[in-house]
């Protein structure tokens, strides 16, 4: 169903010619609006202030097929209120909602780097959802590069080839929280783009759904869409307290499960 | 080296020297006429060179290096320009230069500078030739193109469309002109996924499309590691010319290549020792810095792009 509401949602942009805001006015832009309303309502939705989200992305795009970027919020488990959900959101692509991330206990804190397709100029935005039920965003302009870049995988029998391919490593910070990054070989296919000798459009191939655990404890469980870059990579924290078992799981759009796990050692302070 | 490489190699600067002379003469580009000079590179094979610029209204995307070769029966084009009014002068330069048909248009790879001509050609006898995988490689990114040609050209960009080819290259196919052929190869993943080189054989001219770049900083849109292979492949062909898709009509060779391979090594080693010291992709990119392609013309636009493209596929390492 979100997937439907999505490709209206960028039906009716393409038919009307939407023209993009300028940077100074996130708040103007069509796509936005439409997607705020069937998003969140009528509910109220507050800049983002530096200890709630941050979203880092580039004033430009190198390579529009692989923009990365980053939320991240100072909002930790001691502090009176702490981000459950983010929405990720490219304006100018044809399923805007990027991602929506939720973070379990096992986070510690809310903080992902991605990278995501972007496939014209305009806002990425990142909206946080609170446990208090409070809505804060923050927004970037992103222009993408001169040239020839475009949003679409470099080698496609490649990617065939290594699809289901995972890495998980984990990074020790010295105190309780520790990074993780997974990387997931997969084409991330759009099926936008029709075949001009077949006429016909392919099938969308994309991984919809990750989720890490550690020991068990939910860290982040991500619904993701193919404006998440080929070979899609999380970085992101998880409170790796004693020793134990950090765990992928992903789910692609056929319904294809890739798992993989990694164990964790104590930390060399005993924590 | 031999005797004959040496020979060929000054025999190349001579002429490399006579085309910088012919070009200096050329009048302005004024973005509405359109002169249009090529250059009888060998008996027969004709080069336009384009301009080491970002596609724009002023150039209406005339920045690769297009051109053709004529034999007794008919003319084959290879690659077309980035835009219909490119392709219309080229077209135009053919008809100067021959009364014989063209019977192929070859697109060496998919990027929107060497095809968006192809729609002058369309319509009549000429075949469309490119790499087996063009045709995916041109739908996937058909809209994209199409976009930004209309964002550089605005109304100019008006009839510029993608023609996919209908006559693909799985591994080398030969065609015959009439007393002269043409051997075109595909590559593996290099440039792009969709690279095709054409021999001449009566001249020994291999036109490598953007397999080369010549003084333009190259650009990574296929493997880095794949491109870096192929051109060890390329520097044991054996011709007495080539034609780089952007830059000098025949440069030194293979010096030109050579230089090509250090820059992308250089960018390999660099994004290798990042990925071996933990960077993360937007760290490693945030430190490159184009002074570092020294020497390349358009490593603003292009250098961080290839440090991103690299990153991607060497993390999998």
């Amino acid at each position: 169903m979100r997937h439907l509401l999505q490709w209206l949602l960028a039906c009716c942009v393409a038919g009307s010619g939407a023209v993009f805001a300028a940077p100074d006015d996130a708040e103007a832009n069509a796509v936005w609006r439409q997607l705020r309303t069937g998003l969140f309502g009528e509910r109220a939705i507050a800049a983002a202030d530096a200890d709630t989200l941050v979203l880092e992305a580039p004033a430009r795009a190198e390579d529009a097929a692989i923009v990365p970027i980053a939320v991240r919020s100072r909002l930790d488990p001691t502090a009176a209120r702490r981000v459950q959900t983010v929405w990720l959101i490219v304006d100018g692509n044809p399923s805007p909602v990027a991602a929506t991330l939720h973070f379990g206990p096992a986070s510690g804190r809310a903080d992902v780097e991605t990278r995501l397709r972007i496939e014209q100029y305009g806002f990425v935005r990142a909206i946080a959802e609170l446990d208090d039920g409070s809505l804060h965003m923050a927004t970037r302009f992103v222009k993408a590069s001169g040239g020839c870049s475009a949003p679409a995988g470099k080698d496609p029998a490649a990617a065939a080839a290594n699809l289901g391919r995972m890495r998980l490593k984990v990074e020790d910070m010295g105190g309780a929280l520790r990074r993780a990054q997974l990387m997931i070989s997969h084409p991330n296919t759009s099926g936008l783009a029709m075949d001009q000798l077949t006429r016909l459009y392919p099938k969308p191939h994309f991984v919809r759904q990750v989720t890490v655990r550690y020991r068990g404890q939910p860290v982040l469980v991500a619904e993701v869409d193919f404006s998440i870059s080929e070979n899609p990579s999380f970085r992101f924290l998880f409170r790796g307290d004693g020793e134990g078992e950090l765990e992928a799981v992903v789910v692609d759009t056929e319904d294809r499960t890739f798992q993989t796990r990694v164990p964790v050692a104590a930390r060399a302070d005993g924590g | 080296m031999p005797d004959g490489l040496i020979r060929r190699a000054v025999r190349a600067g001579r002429r490399l020297m006579a085309c910088a002379a012919f070009a200096a003469l050329g009048p302005a580009w004024g973005g509405v006429a359109l002169p249009f000079d090529v250059v009888e590179a060998a008996p027969g094979l004709f080069v336009h060179t384009g301009r080491h610029e970002e596609t724009s209204q002023a150039n209406r995307g005339d920045i690769a290096n297009v051109g053709f070769i004529v034999g007794e029966r008919c003319v084959a084009v290879i690659d077309t320009g980035g835009s219909l009014a490119i392709g219309q002068a080229l077209a135009a330069a053919v008809r100067r230069a021959t009364d014989r048909p063209v019977c192929y248009v070859i697109n060496t790879h998919m990027h929107p500078d060497h095809v968006f001509g192809n729609a002058a050609f369309a319509g009549g006898a000429a075949r469309f030739v490119g790499a087996a995988s063009l045709p995916e490689a041109l739908a996937a990114r058909a809209a994209h193109y199409e976009a930004g040609l209309a964002e550089a050209l605005g109304d100019a960009a008006a009839g510029s469309r993608i023609v996919a080819p209908d006559l693909l290259v799985d591994d080398r196919l030969r065609l015959d002109l009439g007393g002269r052929a043409l051997v075109l190869q595909r590559w593996p993943t290099a440039h792009t996924n969709n690279d095709l080189t054409v021999f001449d054989e009566a001249s020994g001219t291999l036109w490598l499309g953007d397999l080369l770049f010549d003084e333009r900083i190259p650009s990574v849109d296929g493997s880095i590691k794949g491109w870096i292979a192929v051109g060890a492949r390329l520097r044991e062909q054996a011709v007495s010319r080539v034609i780089p898709g952007h830059g000098r009509i025949a440069p030194p060779w293979p010096a030109a290549l050579d230089a090509q391979s250090r820059y992308l090594q250089q960018v390999a080693a660099s994004v290798r020792a990042a990925l071996a010291a933990g960077k993360t992709l937007r760290e490693t990119v945030d430190a490159a810095n184009p002074a570092d392609a020294d020497g390349w013309l358009l490593a603003d636009a292009y250098h961080r792009r290839n440090v991103t493209a690299a990153y991607a596929e060497l993390e999998w390492e």
